[in-house]
Parts: C-alpha cells; structure tokens; sequence
C-alpha cells in the first residue's frame, strides 16, 4: 500500500487531478467547492501550471474551451448552479470534441437552492443540460478514495473519446474527510493532441480548427452521427458499477454517491436481522450499467431506488427492470438525507414486514 | 525590363472568395491582419478566435489555428489558450454585437487582467449576421430592424464607446480606434494592428484594436455612401485616435 493521506474530499479531488497531469485550472468561486479552486491556486503556479480566476461561469467554461483546444489536461470544478452556467459552453466543448473535466460538488436545487449536499442534478449531468444531441462520461463516485481514483480515470477517459467527463460528487463528499492514497498514472496509449489541437501548426503542416457549427444540414447530420457513434463506443465499453450483497437478495437497493454509502450500512444492518437486501450502485451514471438491472438473479422480487432527489435515476432503473418487477423510490431533498433508519424502514416497508 | 510583382495575395490568406456582401469592409480588415501575420512572420504560431457574428467564418478566409467561439466569449477562449502557449500570437476578431453587448463582461476582464492578447473589435453600429438589430453602438436616431423609429437613448440609451472605457482600466497596453472605411484610414489602421500585434509579441499586455466598418446591406445603403455615412456620423461619436500607448 502506499502513502495514505487524511485530506478534506475537495482537496483529495484537486490533489487527484494534479497527480492525473492536469495543470491547468479555470473556476468561479460557488460554495461547497470552493476549496478545490483555493488548492489549485496553491499548487498549480508552484508546478509551472495556470490557475486563473474567472469572472463568471460563463467566462470558466469558455476558458476551459480554449485550454483544451491545445490538447493539454484541464478541468473546471463549480457546484450546482454554476454547472447551469456553464451547460452552454459544455455543449460548445462536446461539439468540438475537446478533451477536459468538470466536477460538479452538487448542492440543493431549483433555483439559488441551498448550499447542501444533493443529488438532484443526475437528470443535467446525463441528459445534457446543455443544447443539442451530446453526451457526457459521468463518473459517481461512493468515497472520497474513489473520487480520486475516478478524477484520474476522468482524464484518461475524457482523452480517449476526445469528450468532456463529469465527476459527479455531492457536497457531502467534498467536505468530508477521509485517508486516501494516489496511484501512479501514465498516458500511453492515449491520442496524441499534436493531431488535432492548436499550437502544432509547424509541426504538423497544417491548422487546427476547433469548432462546432455546420451550417450545411447534410454536415451538421454526419457530425451527430460520428458523436452518437463514439457515445455507443462508450455505452459498450465504459459501463462500471458495483454489486454489493446481490446474489441471494430479494430486495435490491439501487443508489449512487453518498446514499449507496448510506444503503450499505442499512443493508449490513438489515443482514444481521436475517432481511435478504442487496446493493445494485452504478459508478458510471452515463453510460447506465442497464445490463445487470435487465439480467437480475431469480431471487430479486423487488427494486428500491434511494437518492437524494425527488426521483431522477429511478427513471434509467425502471427503464431497465421494465414491468418485470416492482420499482419504488426514496428520496430526500433541499440537502437532507436518507438516513440508515429510514433506508431500513423503506426496505421492511416494501417486503410488509 | 525586368518584372517585379509587388503586390499580392497574403500568404496567411486563403484563395477563396468571402461570403461578405458587396461594401462590407470586413474583407479589408481580414486582408490587413493577413498582412501582417505574413509580415511579422508568425503565421505558424498565430491562433485566431472567431466568435459568432459574421466573422464566425474569420477562419475560411485566414489560415491559421483557429476557434470558433460561443457568442461574446473569444476573450475568454483567447485568454487561456494564451497562457497554455505562451509563444503564440492569440487574437480575437469580435463584431459590436458580440463584444460590446453579451461579451461585455469578458472584454472587460481579459482587458483588466492584461491579458498578453490582441482583440479586434469591429464596430459597424448594427447586428450584420442576423440582419440589422440594434447594437450598443448604434447611433441616437440611427434606425434598425429592432428600433425601426430610429434610436431613442431614454429606451435604448446611447453608443457605448469601447476604447474610452476600456482605457480606464490600467492595465491595458495599447487601445486605438481606426477605420477603414477609405484608403487614407486603411493605411493607418494596418500600422495599428501592426503595433497592437508587437505588443503582444513584445509581451507587453493586452491590445485592442478598434475599426470602424460599414454594412452597407444593413444601414440600406450603396457602399460609397456608406464610407461617407461612417465619416459624417460615426467618427464624431467614435473619434479615431490612441487611448493608450504602449510603453
């Protein structure tokens, strides 16, 4: 094992990019996130990078769009409403294919919301947010150990398929502390930008254009189907999740984040009275792992989703399970939490006992 | 007697023809950034963003890395890509619509923070590419398709006058208007992108380059009185000059 480190989730995930390469950081300040952008303004200038303060979302995003047209690692992190901000530029970096990482420490919605941990932005985060027919990778990560290990998949990933990667955290998890320990990374393998980005002109003999408009409908066509291409190459090839206790369950809990950390104590409790429950939690959020939740053992007679969210991934759930099986949902919002207790309670509920 | 070619093509410019209209001095200014690219010989790390307007096909006509950028926002592409390749030469080429109105906040900023980029602001008092609305820097009186009676400043307020602004702010290294609505502003103007490109170069600071343009299609006019229009009406509200002078 090497060298664990007790870090603050925020920090951990701004540690986790430097260590994944990434020495470019564009931001806005928005609570709870705010100590990734002050630990990369520490670290980035000390290790030759940029860390720059934007004067808005709007100017984050677009500067982010201009870093990743060079081919270089870059991210952005922002919570919430700032992501809402940014979801125009998102679509522009999805269009042009650019390589980056967006975090989004997710705070109550709608509106100004609240400054607590939340979940409801999974439908943004996987639907789009943005204009148009795109996709974004979105990685969930359960503990502060896998948020960093998923930031530096996060750009390996995003340089694979040359498109922008959300790691989906929750405030809970940037603020809480824990012991982690960074892996060695490397880049081989990976596209070489010295093909595609700018500043290669020389080398290459010839310009890069970065850009998303066709105003030519038979183009404009083409170029979504080369996009939905690559995201049915993700779709095949990137799906992750985790089953915890699900063979022999009669009743499967589904969570991502924060909640399947919470279900899994309701799950060991409910195992020590003898309750048969499993975890189905999904660490790829698009692409959704669909497959297990279509090929669930025999003994599953029921699904119950658990989020902090008025119900958003129970839609990807059903859409799974079908009409096979029941399917209900939990949720708690505005920044409360499910609690073990109630998980229990919505486990004995749902079997009748 | 021995031929010698003295004029021709920039070499940074591509061989087609624009989608311009007839009049529109866009073409004019493309050919004397092109020139001086050629001349400054840095055309291999010259990196150009064209933000929506018109000039969103700036990179058809010059050949150079290049951005398309969201609307209003190439100050803040150009910024960042300048301080990831800090050995290119990064200009933004904006209309009035993009720059002074919803890019507002990142001209004003990547113009605050010095950034070591060059800006060209195309001022021709109206929206081109969406057919003739009205921009911040269009006249009192001046008609547009969205002020069909002419502007009227207690709705609409009054032309919003980018260099004086701008040159507010302390750290900008060079701001000019110029024009090249006729031969003798045209020459002008070249040397002005010229020394707003070496200051860049320089690593001096931020620059911005101010030309006022005509859209002939827009302003319903025939291009020679619209040369003569932007004489009489918009250099009294635009005066031409340098706001800040590189040190």
């Amino acid at each position: 094992m090497g060298k664990r480190f007790l870090m603050k989730g925020n920090e951990a995930l701004a540690e986790a990019a430097i260590h994944a390469g990434c020495k470019y950081f564009f931001g806005y300040p928005i609570t709870p996130q705010n100590e990734i952008p002050e630990y990369m303004s520490k670290k980035l200038p000390e290790i030759g990078g940029v860390y720059l303060q934007a004067e808005s979302e709007l100017a984050a995003i677009n500067m982010i769009f201009g870093a990743a047209g060079t081919g270089k690692r870059v991210m952005t992190s922002s919570s919430s409403p700032g992501i809402s901000l940014m979801s125009e530029g998102i679509s522009y970096i999805a269009g042009a294919e650019l390589p980056c990482v967006l975090m989004n420490v997710m705070r109550g919605g709608p509106g100004l919301g609240g400054i607590l941990p939340s979940q409801s932005d999974y439908f943004q985060a996987t639907r789009g947010g943005g204009h148009g027919d795109y996709r974004l990778l979105v990685l969930a990560p359960s503990t502060v150990q896998e948020a960093v290990d998923l930031t530096m998949l996060a750009f390996d990933l995003a340089e694979k398929y040359r498109n922008p990667v959300m790691v989906l955290a929750d405030g809970f998890m940037g603020q809480m502390m824990e012991a982690v320990e960074f892996r060695e990374t490397g880049t081989e393998g990976l596209p070489d930008p010295a093909e595609w980005a700018v500043g290669y002109m020389k080398q290459r003999g010839s310009r890069a254009l970065i850009k998303s408009l066709y105003l030519d409908p038979e183009e404009l066509e083409a170029h979504n189907w080369k996009l939905q291409a690559k995201y049915a190459k993700m779709a095949e090839q990137e799906k992750r999740f985790e089953s915890y206790m699900a063979e022999d369950a009669e009743i499967l809990i589904a969570a991502y984040g924060t909640v399947a950390r919470i279900a899994r104590t309701a799950i060991n409790e409910l195992r020590g009275e003898g309750v048969k429950v499993g975890l189905f939690r999904p660490i790829t959020l698009f692409p959704f792992p669909y497959d297990p939740l279509e090929n669930l053992p025999a003994s599953v007679k029921q699904i119950l989703t658990v989020e902090m969210s008025c119900g958003q991934m129970v839609e990807d759930v059903r859409l799974a399970v079908g009409k096979d099986r029941p399917v209900s949902m939990y949720g708690r919002v505005g920044g409360m939490t499910p609690s073990v207790d109630e998980i229990k309670d919505q486990v004995r509920k749902a079997l009748g006992r | 007697m021995k031929e010698t070619k003295i004029f021709e093509k920039p070499k940074s410019m591509i061989d087609v023809t624009t989608h311009y209209c007839p009049g529109c001095t866009h073409g004019v200014a493309h050919r004397l950034v092109a020139e001086v690219i050629d001349e400054l010989g840095i055309q291999e790390r010259t990196v150009a963003v064209a933000p929506v307007g018109c000039s969103v096909f700036l990179y058809n006509y010059i050949d150079v890395d290049s951005y398309e950028a969201a609307h209003g926002r190439a100050p803040a592409v150009a910024s960042a890509c300048k301080r990831l390749l800090p050995d290119s030469v990064v200009f933004s080429y904006q209309g009035d619509g993009d720059l002074a109105s919803i890019g507002m906040a990142e001209i004003v900023h990547a113009a605050n923070r010095g950034e070591k980029i060059t800006v060209i602001f195309i001022n021709n008092a109206i929206y081109g590419m969406t057919g003739g609305q009205m921009a911040p820097t269009t006249l009192v009186g001046q008609k547009a398709t969205t002020c069909p009676l002419g502007r009227d400043p207690k709705l609409a307020g009054y032309p919003i006058r980018m260099c004086e602004m701008l040159a507010t702010l302390q750290a900008p290294a060079y701001i000019t208007r110029v024009s090249v609505a006729k031969p003798k502003y045209t020459i002008k103007a070249k040397e002005a992108l010229k020394t707003a490109f070496q200051t860049q170069i320089e690593g001096k600071g931020f620059s911005f380059v101010e030309i006022l343009s005509t859209c002939p299609t827009n302003w319903g006019m025939r291009p020679v009185d619209a040369t003569n229009w932007l004489e009489e009406h918009m250099m009294p509200e635009f005066p031409l000059g340098v706001f800040k002078t590189p040190e």
